[in-house]
């Protein structure tokens, strides 16, 4: 099995997920906290054509309003803060935050300095962490289907304490 | 050449210059104080010779004084470094952005980090720092420690006014509607044509230069290919090379090669990717799915041929980590196919007149303010500059490759992407002669003690001239100024929108490839 039959066994699974939870597609908003901007490139090339993330479900909005998920990268600058929460406390629950590559996991190689606050998780809770510097647009996929399993129990857990 | 140069700056600055070393191609000279800006002005305006960097150093453990550098490059493969001192009881110097515009951003770091003031600056407001730090901590003196993480207090960040009826203000930024980098855009227009544009960045400012200061030699190349990600290698080749000067090492032949090929596969996934976003943003859709999709085969070359997409971890002090000598027919095939592909593209592109029309005279850039503003990169070279690292400063094999420098005059979108398509078919040629010359040997030479000193590393990215400026003292990096080209361009862009349309700005702003992360660091 090559790697692009695993990438397209791995994104039709995530897209039956997706369909099953939505009944449409998974919409994410992407939040660079001050990455270096390979994790852009990344995410950037989930729309080629090579791997076309549209056709699994997964599309990219221009507003947290209609967003489900935020993909957050970068290790959150002291400049970015700010507009990070801001975007998250506009994006409707229930939402995920998935931490993609090593600085918004856990500041990666700029840690905690005078202007680096760090992973994410120090400013809100993170539901997936992504590791890589940048993770390869197969793993993206594979941190994805992690997330959306996540947010089925999620709302499974509200459910039972409606 | 140089010692001539020199002997001219002497005789007509005779009482001012009081001190001047030479080491491999640079020059520093220390003048008084109260000279520099005479001294700058001449060795730009009448010597004709672009100011690269200015930047400054805390020497106050080992004399007592702040240093500012101001670099500059000249014809011959040498560079000039006008030093002076600033005393801590007097932080001013005098601002040198009313002679030479390029200075503006220069002076305004300094202003942040070091806290010394560029009296007489036609634009004194804070650049890195936003308005909630508070007043009197510079990050880059010694005394301040990294991990400090000082309160945010109230202030105020006033935007440039543009007033008169009918004219509103556009707020775009730091989020944006696409998945880009953050920074924040004000324009000012009437109706649909830009009348002001201002930038506002450093949103991803993460304390770089600081974090140079605490990590070893080997932990710094790694810091330096995540100061902009697509530019990976152009950093971490300029800040090896900075290195190596000091070290006095050549690295062997075989390296020198790998490197220049390492090099040229960044040129051409970039430049791909951009000539994708200028085809997305003009409507093109057919054209930037085929330069993508041009740039991922790129990618995934770069994957199988150094195990990194954006090929990191590939540059070593002393010289590249893995050999590629294995890979040569490969790549070769890879290259073949690709050009055929991107040739056939560009015919399509180029002759397309719904193309056409979004892309001629959109954003030009004159040359005169392309040169006030020292733009680099094919930004540059679109607006009649020629200059090209490569060429100009050879390092790693250039000096031993034909390749042309592609130049164009009229300045606008249009112009920077041909400039682009032009350096992809170079790049190519480069690579093929690359692999065909490839000498034989280590690919390594081994650092084993480095003295003090300083220099300076130099690459042509994708996007222009890189600079490194390391200073080592003890095995520690006391100081490392890096200059991203995107340094240089961000402020053209105030001037390539000025009478454009509002929609036309996502066409400039790509056209013009602009890295915030390694303009803020």
């Amino acid at each position: 099995m090559t790697v692009d039959d695993e990438m397209e066994i791995m994104g039709q699974r995530l897209n039956r997920k997706i369909r099953a939870l939505f009944g449409r597609s998974l919409s994410i908003r992407e939040v660079d906290a001050g990455s270096c901007n390979a994790c852009e490139v990344e995410v950037n090339a989930l729309a080629n054509p090579v791997y076309d993330m549209e056709r699994f479900g997964i599309h990219i909005v221009a507003s947290p309003r209609h967003a489900d998920m935020l993909l957050v990268t970068g290790p959150v600058t002291r400049n970015m803060e700010l507009a990070l929460l801001k975007t998250a406390n506009a994006t409707p629950e229930p939402k995920l935050v998935v931490a993609m590559g090593s600085c918004a996991c856990n500041g990666g190689i700029f840690g905690e300095t005078y202007a680096s606050g760090g992973g994410v998780d120090r400013f809100m809770p993170v539901d997936v962490y992504i590791p890589g510097c940048p993770p390869r647009p197969q793993a993206v996929i594979f941190g994805l289907m992690v997330a959306v399993d996540k947010l089925e129990q999620k709302i499974k857990k509200s459910e039972v304490k409606v | 050449m140089p010692e001539e140069l020199i002997e001219t700056i002497k005789k007509e600055f005779r009482n001012l210059i009081l001190d001047g070393t030479v080491s491999n191609n640079e020059t520093y000279l220390t003048v008084k104080k109260d000279a520099a800006v005479r001294i700058c002005d001449y060795l730009h305006h009448t010597l004709d010779f672009p100011l690269i960097s200015i930047f400054a150093t805390d020497d106050r453990a080992k004399d007592g004084c702040f240093k500012i550098h101001y670099v500059f490059s000249c014809k011959g493969d040498v560079f000039i470094i006008i030093k002076i001192k600033v005393e801590e009881t007097t932080p001013r110097f005098a601002t040198l952005t009313h002679k030479i515009p390029a200075a503006n951003w220069y002076e305004r770091e300094i202003q942040d980090m070091f806290g010394l003031a560029p009296v007489g600056h036609p634009d004194p407001r804070r650049l890195i720092h936003f308005e909630d730090w508070a007043a009197g901590l510079y990050p880059l003196r010694k005394d301040f420690d990294i991990r400090t993480k000082p309160d945010r207090v109230k202030g105020e960040y006033t935007y440039r006014k543009v007033e008169g009826e009918g004219v509103y203000e556009i707020p775009v930024g730091p989020v944006h509607a696409g998945v880009i980098e953050p920074g924040h855009f004000r324009f000012s227009v009437a109706g649909e044509p830009i009348l002001n544009l201002e930038i506002r960045h450093f949103y991803t400012h993460k304390g770089v230069e600081k974090l140079f200061e605490s990590v070893s030699l080997d932990k710094a190349v790694f810091l330096a290919e995540r100061i902009s990600g697509d530019n990976s290698a152009a950093h971490a080749v300029a800040f090896c090379q900075a290195v190596e000067k000091i070290a006095g090492i050549d690295i062997p032949p075989r390296a020198k090669y790998i490197r220049t090929i390492l090099l040229e596969l960044e040129r051409m996934y970039n430049h791909m990717g951009d000539i994708a976003g200028i085809a997305t943003d003009v409507a093109y859709p057919f054209g930037a799915a085929h330069a993508n999709y041009l740039k991922e085969r790129v990618m995934q070359l770069n994957e199988k041929v150094t195990g990194s997409r954006f090929l990191r971890g590939m540059n070593a002090i002393g010289g590249v980590r893995r050999d590629i000598g294995d890979k040569k027919d490969m790549i070769l095939k890879e290259l073949d196919l690709m050009q055929k592909d991107f040739k056939e593209l560009m015919e399509l592109l180029f002759n397309s007149p719904s193309v056409a029309d979004r892309i001629e005279t959109t954003g030009r850039i004159t040359g005169e303010i392309a040169k006030g503003l020292h733009v680099v990169g094919p930004a540059g070279r679109a607006s009649g500059i020629d200059s090209d690292v490569r060429r100009d400063h050879p390092y790693a094999a250039y000096s031993e490759l034909t390749f042309k420098v592609p130049v164009l005059k009229t300045g606008d979108v249009n112009a920077r992407t041909r400039v682009r398509a032009d350096e992809v078919y170079e790049s190519m040629a480069l690579i093929r002669q690359a692999l065909s010359d490839l000498p034989h040997g280590e690919i390594r030479t081994e650092l084993k003690t480095i003295h003090d000193g300083c220099a300076l590393g130099y690459s042509e990215a994708p996007r222009g001239e890189t600079l490194y400026w390391v200073n080592i003292s003890n095995n520690r990096i006391e100081r490392c100024k890096v200059r991203d080209p995107s340094f240089c361009n961000w402020l053209s862009i105030e001037y390539a929108v000025l009478d454009n349309i509002v929609p036309d700005f996502p066409i400039i702003n790509k056209s013009l490839s602009l890295s915030y992360s390694g303009n803020d660091m």
